[in-house]
Formats: C-alpha cells, sequence, structure tokens
C-alpha cells in the first residue's frame, strides 16, 4: 500500500494509471446500475476524467 | 546480366520526378509514402469524430440542412444524462452484456477444457464449435427468428419437450420478459466459441512440465485445476471478457435483426437507441453528443483492455 502512495507522490505510471482505471471503471458501472439516477447523470464526467486522465499518466514514467 | 524490378522502376520514373526525389532524405521518402495513409485516417476516423464532437454542442437536424445551427453548449449532455428511458436503456445494455459475459465465459472455458483433452475427433469438434463465429450476425438474427416462432420454431419444441410446456404458450422475442433473454441467447451461442478459442489458447500455453511437478508432489486434479489451471488461464479470460464486454456494448445488428428494440423497448440497447434518436428522429445533435458519450465509455474501456493486454504480454 505504501508503495502505492509513493507511486502517486513520484508521479509513477503505474499507481496513476491504476487511478484511472479505477476511475473509468466506476463511471461505467454508475452509468449502468438501476438505483440511482443521479449517479447516471455523473456517470460521464467520472468516466472521462478517467479516460483523459489515462491518457495523460500513461506518458508518465514507469 | 538482367534488370532488376528497382532498376526498370527507376528508368521508367520520369526525369522531372525523379530530380525531385533527388533532394529527398530517407526520412522524407518514409514520410512521402505513409501520407495517403494518413491523409486517408484523418479523413474517415479523425474528422468525423472531431465533426460529431462539434455538432453535439449544437441543436443541428440533419434533415432540416437550411436551417441555423446555434450554439447549445452543454444543453444536449444534460438532457441526455437525465433522461430515464436513456438511462433504462442503458440497464438493459447492462443486463445484456453482464449474462452474456458470464454464460460465454462459464461456457467457453468448460468446452476449452473438454477441447484441451486429448480424444479422437479433436479437430472435428473444435470446427463445429467454432461453426456459429463465422456466421454473418445478419445470418444468425433471422434463421434464431424462426428457431423462436411459437408455432413452429425448434426451440419453443426443445423447452416444451424438457419442461412439458405448450410450445405456442410462449414467444421468445414477442414477450417483455423473454425477449431480452432471446437476445442473451443468440449472442451466447454465437460468440462462445470466441472466448474457447481464447481459452484453449491459454490452456495450450500451460507447460505439461509443471502438471508433471504437481503429479510428483501429490496434488490432486482438483488442487492442480485451482492452483495451476485457473491462475494461468486467467489473464487470457479476462482479455476474453474485456473483448466481449466492449464488443456487446455496442451491439446492434443481431439485435435489429432478431427483435428490432422490442417489445416496446425492452431489447432497445443503446447502439439502436442511438441510430433511432439519429436517423428516425433526426436529433442529429442530441445524437452525436450521446455518441461521444458511448465513445468514451467505450474508450476508457479499452484503455483497461490495452492494459491488461500489455501485462499478459509481459507474462
Amino acid at each position: 500500500m505504501n508503495g502505492f502512495f509513493d507511486g502517486l507522490l513520484s508521479l509513477r505510471r503505474g499507481a496513476w494509471e491504476m487511478v484511472a482505471s479505477f476511475l473509468i471503471a466506476v463511471g461505467v458501472i454508475m452509468l449502468m446500475q438501476p438505483f440511482i439516477l443521479s449517479l447516471f447523470t455523473y456517470s460521464f464526467i467520472v468516466t472521462l476524467v478517467g479516460t483523459v486522465m489515462f491518457i495523460i499518466v500513461s506518458h508518465f514514467p514507469e | 546480366m538482367p534488370d532488376t524490378a528497382i532498376e526498370r522502376a527507376a528508368r521508367s520514373t520520369p526525369p522531372a520526378v525523379a530530380n525531385r526525389l533527388k533532394g529527398l532524405s530517407d526520412r522524407g521518402l518514409a514520410m512521402l509514402f505513409v501520407a495517403p495513409t494518413i491523409v486517408l485516417l484523418l479523413a474517415i476516423n479523425i474528422f468525423p469524430l472531431i465533426w460529431t464532437i462539434y455538432l453535439s454542442f449544437t441543436n443541428y437536424r440533419v434533415n432540416r440542412p437550411n436551417r441555423d445551427v446555434d450554439f447549445v453548449g452543454l444543453r444536449n449532455y444534460e438532457r441526455i444524462l437525465n433522461d430515464a428511458d436513456i438511462w433504462l436503456t442503458m440497464q438493459a445494455t447492462a443486463h445484456f452484456l453482464i449474462w452474456t459475459i458470464v454464460l460465454q465465459v462459464l461456457i467457453g472455458f468448460t468446452l476449452a477444457y473438454l477441447i484441451n483433452k486429448k480424444f479422437k475427433g479433436n479437430d472435428l469438434w473444435t470446427t463445429i464449435i467454432v461453426l456459429p463465429m463465422m456466421l454473418s450476425p445478419a445470418v444468425v438474427g433471422n434463421f434464431w427468428t424462426f428457431l423462436y416462432q411459437p408455432q413452429i420454431g425448434l426451440f419453443n419444441y426443445v423447452v416444451g419437450f424438457l419442461t412439458g410446456a405448450d410450445p405456442s404458450s410462449f414467444s421468445m422475442i414477442g414477450e417483455v420478459s423473454l425477449a431480452p433473454w432471446s437476445i442473451i441467447i443468440v449472442d451466447t451461442w454465437m460468440w462462445t466459441p470466441f472466448v474457447m478459442l481464447i481459452c484453449l489458447a491459454g490452456l495450450r500455453s500451460i507447460p505439461d512440465s509443471i502438471y508433471e511437478a504437481a503429479e510428483c508432489d501429490r496434488a490432486s486434479k482438483w488442487r492442480q485445476f485451482w492452483t495451476i489451471t485457473i491462475p494461468m488461464v486467467l489473464p487470457f479470460l479476462m482479455l476474453a471478457v474485456l473483448f466481449r464486454g466492449i464488443e456487446n456494448f455496442k451491439m446492434f445488428d443481431l439485435v435489429v435483426q432478431l427483435t428490432g428494440g422490442g417489445p416496446g423497448s425492452t431489447t432497445e440497447l443503446t447502439s439502436v437507441n442511438l441510430k433511432r434518436e439519429a436517423f428516425e428522429k433526426w436529433r442529429t445533435g442530441y445524437a452525436s453528443a450521446y455518441a461521444v458519450i458511448l465513445f468514451v465509455t467505450i474508450f476508457g474501456l479499452a484503455s483497461i483492455y490495452v492494459k491488461a493486454l500489455n501485462k499478459v504480454k509481459e507474462r
């Protein structure tokens, strides 16, 4: 767990890609869940942030 | 000494062109050859994408080309993301996505496990199982429509035979509760072989020496399955899940052929709904925003897919 936070602080690709993947996954779940309409409303912005973050952090050093 | 093709091509090049090319560096020449592909890519992929993003911020309707186009900002996005009908469409897509993936992975892996055992006629069975994947979705949709016919359909007859129910008492594509399952069954029938092939590749990549070492340690077959087979096939399974997930998120042709999105809108998946908004209601700006939302979602999933693929390659 410490390695993950160290990776985030030192701007390493692995840790940040994990955060971006998590955001994308959460966004897709929010988009398709059948329970709360407001989660559906905010799903796109979460997925968009995750996707843009993924594109940016994939250029970070390993 | 006979002329080579390069020499013949050099001789047949007009002097004016040859003189112009002589001044080019290797890199410049390479760029010259790659340029047509890049131009084609920009024209076919990048330009429509940028144009769609632009249209998503307008109220443009393609059936009224002479009307003024107004910039509406994020209003299209706001309307889509607050629309309960589109939310239902997303839920129908999720239902389709989850069940097809679960069934295809379970059946695909089981088939791959069985096919991986060496037995007579192994290759013949592989070919037979893979056949549905090679058919066109239009053909599959058409003949499954016949199979689902309540009066003469083979599917209803088999279900009736197994359960004792009257075959004409239910309609797979006509009833609200059964229609979502009808498309799940057909997609599973068609794409399970694909998952099976990926799992088979994973199973065949496991060296026999690992199983031999496990047998020397007196590990039971059950333990070998859970501690060797599953962990080593898992990256392949993951790939299959992601690949089918992305494909089924975009599912269009099979559903249109089979149910057309009905009855009502119970099987109206996102792609079918998008086509309706764009080419039946002619709300181009609104449909563009819808397409951008789907694009970002699929692009996000594809990014995870590529990351998983790289991890598999590293193994």
